[in-house]
């Protein structure tokens, strides 16, 4: 319980000198990071930048080559040995995922369960809780995103941005301690944007600590509390959105948003 | 990008009379097709059932004889059971065909190779007379005769379900294919067991495509028990046909049995709809989750 009771101090997710190779393609050339508990980070970047390796790489959905990545205390999917770290087995892979929730850009949704069973099937089946606790929690969770008359649609019956908030809510039912989003708002038709980052912007205001991979510049510049311009496998630059996104120091920062802005 | 409301209506034609009824096409053709169709059917029908040497009355003394029922039911357990091998073993096999070991997956490979590449006559057969290359069979210390383990059933089982398993593991592999990745990745992202991953969220969907050619894979099952004919295992074919060489009444004794396939791939088929209704869920946009249809029909009785 020391872990929790510092825990002020501790960053959530800690990360030095990451790097992956896709084959002799080396995607991610030595990241550091660390976001504190509580804090939105939102990484930046034009696309083939590492961003979305990188953040699948923090639940070990990637695996990567050298570096140190943290996640409150634990190390996600490696240990030790002797002076390298060794793969975890698959089974405390799973464990140490579940303490971590993560949105995909295509939803996801498990297609052939309803909006409450998607939510419910990660503490049935991963926690073994107790069925009538989880449907409470998940029925209370699908309300929060706004769907408490969706809960017994398919997915094939929901719109994109539905589709989106039942697979934050499914994530949240596995009560993590960290969000992972990567790119939750690509695939959504404009008008349907805003009720997903409404629903995002709820969870960070109640102290959830969150790393976005987005393009919603709007987004990164009202929620986060920090962003990370990427480009070519490394942060080019990072610091405060007020600074990054209005005064960019780097040239390829700026060329970045002058294109994204124009 | 330019919507321009488009209100104002075209204007009339100077040679415009009063607009015109549109007549509903003829189909000629059509009508005189489905005539000459419909008097083949009759005329075979007739045919059939005027002559006499389809010997009818025989055909009805057999079809519910006690040999007969016994045949069905012996031919029926044999489907279920060698499908349920055949499924079974087709499962692990589709998965070690997917595994990233590549011994592991040049092992399934070699195996669907094999035993599809082989008649299933010829595999029945083998395993019939298996005694004549192992006279005796030892797991650890124990071991058996070849001829007391081999009887017409246990060969019969063992030749229709692993030729099945080899069809089967084609049929689910293609299944899991189908699955999206991304249905994994977030299934393991939640936290699940590559176990969990597979049984609760992999399987389940690719049931979908796996589910109709399993059904025709269950008919031909049916049919193909007959086969067991050569190595004497008293089925509904093996039944009919000790009947008919002793009584010589081949004929109606071949539509007896010929009948009873008919009869029971039609329980099958319904069947199979069922089960594909059920695998179906969640993926087509006309139904509801039961419970969210139920709601939908109390919502309209109270309207």
């Amino acid at each position: 319980m020391s872990a929790v009771a510092d825990g002020s101090q501790e960053p959530m997710f800690q990360a030095w000198d990451v790097h992956k190779s896709f084959g002799h393609v080396e995607v991610l050339k030595g990241i550091d990071m660390s976001v504190a508990r509580g804090e939105v980070v939102c990484l930046l970047g034009p696309s083939g930048s590492g961003k979305s390796t990188f953040l699948r790489c923090i639940n070990h959905l990637e695996k990567f080559d050298r570096g140190e990545m943290w996640v409150g205390g634990d190390r996600v999917g490696y240990r030790p040995h002797g002076d390298k770290l060794k793969e975890l087995n698959e089974r405390e892979v799973a464990v140490r995922r579940s303490g971590i929730g993560m949105v995909f850009q295509g939803f996801n949704l498990f297609a052939h369960r309803t909006a409450l069973e998607n939510v419910m099937e990660g503490p049935m089946v991963v926690r073994r809780e107790k069925r009538s606790i989880v449907e409470r929690r998940a029925r209370a969770l699908l309300d929060r995103v706004g769907l408490a008359d969706r809960v017994d649609n398919y997915p094939s019956q929901l719109s994109g941005g539905q589709q989106q908030r039942v697979a934050i809510a499914r994530a949240l039912a596995m009560q993590p301690d960290l969000m992972l989003f990567d790119e939750p708002t690509s695939a959504l038709d404009p008008e349907l944007v805003g009720d997903v980052l409404a629903v995002m912007r709820q969870l960070a205001d109640d102290g959830m600590t969150m790393i976005v991979v987005t393009h919603e510049l709007g987004f990164a510049r009202e929620v986060a509390d920090r962003v990370y311009f990427m480009d070519g496998g490394v942060v080019v630059e990072s610091g405060p959105p007020a600074e990054v996104l209005e005064r960019p120091r780097e040239a390829r920062t700026q060329a970045f948003l002058s294109k994204v802005l124009a | 990008m330019t919507s321009a409301p488009v209100t104002e209506t075209p204007a009339r034609p100077a040679f415009a009379r009063d607009a015109r009824v549109v007549l509903s096409t003829r189909h000629p053709a059509r009508w005189a097709m489905a005539a000459v169709v419909l008097l083949v059917v009759a005329g075979g029908i007739t045919q059939v059932i005027g002559n006499e040497r389809f010997q009818w009355d025989v055909v009805g003394d057999y079809l519910f004889a006690q040999p007969i029922l016994q045949g069905v039911a012996r031919t029926l357990m044999l489907t279920a059971a060698a499908m349920a091998i055949g499924v079974g073993l087709g499962v692990v096999i589709a998965v070690l065909r997917l595994s990233p070991n590549p011994i592991l997956s040049s092992a399934a490979w070699t195996y669907s190779w094999f035993f599809r590449g082989t008649p299933l006559l010829v595999q029945l057969l083998f395993w019939y007379f298996l005694a004549a290359l192992y006279p005796t069979i030892g797991f650890g210390g124990a071991s058996w005769s070849a001829n007391e383990l081999i009887s017409p059933l246990t060969a019969a089982l063992l030749g229709l379900g692993l030729n099945e398993a080899a069809y089967m593991s084609e049929i689910v592999r293609s299944g899991i294919l189908s699955v999206p990745p991304g249905q994994a990745e977030a299934a393991s992202a939640v936290g699940m067991r590559r176990s969990q991953v597979m049984r609760r969220v992999v399987l389940p969907q690719a049931m979908r495509v796996i589910i109709p050619p399993t059904g025709n894979e269950t008919i031909g099952m049916l049919k193909h028990t007959a086969l067991v004919l050569v190595i004497g295992y008293t089925e509904l074919m093996t039944t009919a046909s000790n009947i008919y060489s002793r009584t010589y009444q081949t004929i109606p004794l071949l539509i007896v049995a010929a009948l009873w396939y008919l009869a029971i791939s039609a329980v099958l088929s319904v069947g199979q709809y069922f089960i594909e209704r059920h695998f179906g869920r969640g993926f087509s946009h006309h139904r509801v989750s039961r419970r969210a249809s139920r709601a939908a029909r109390k919502g309209e009785a109270v309207a």
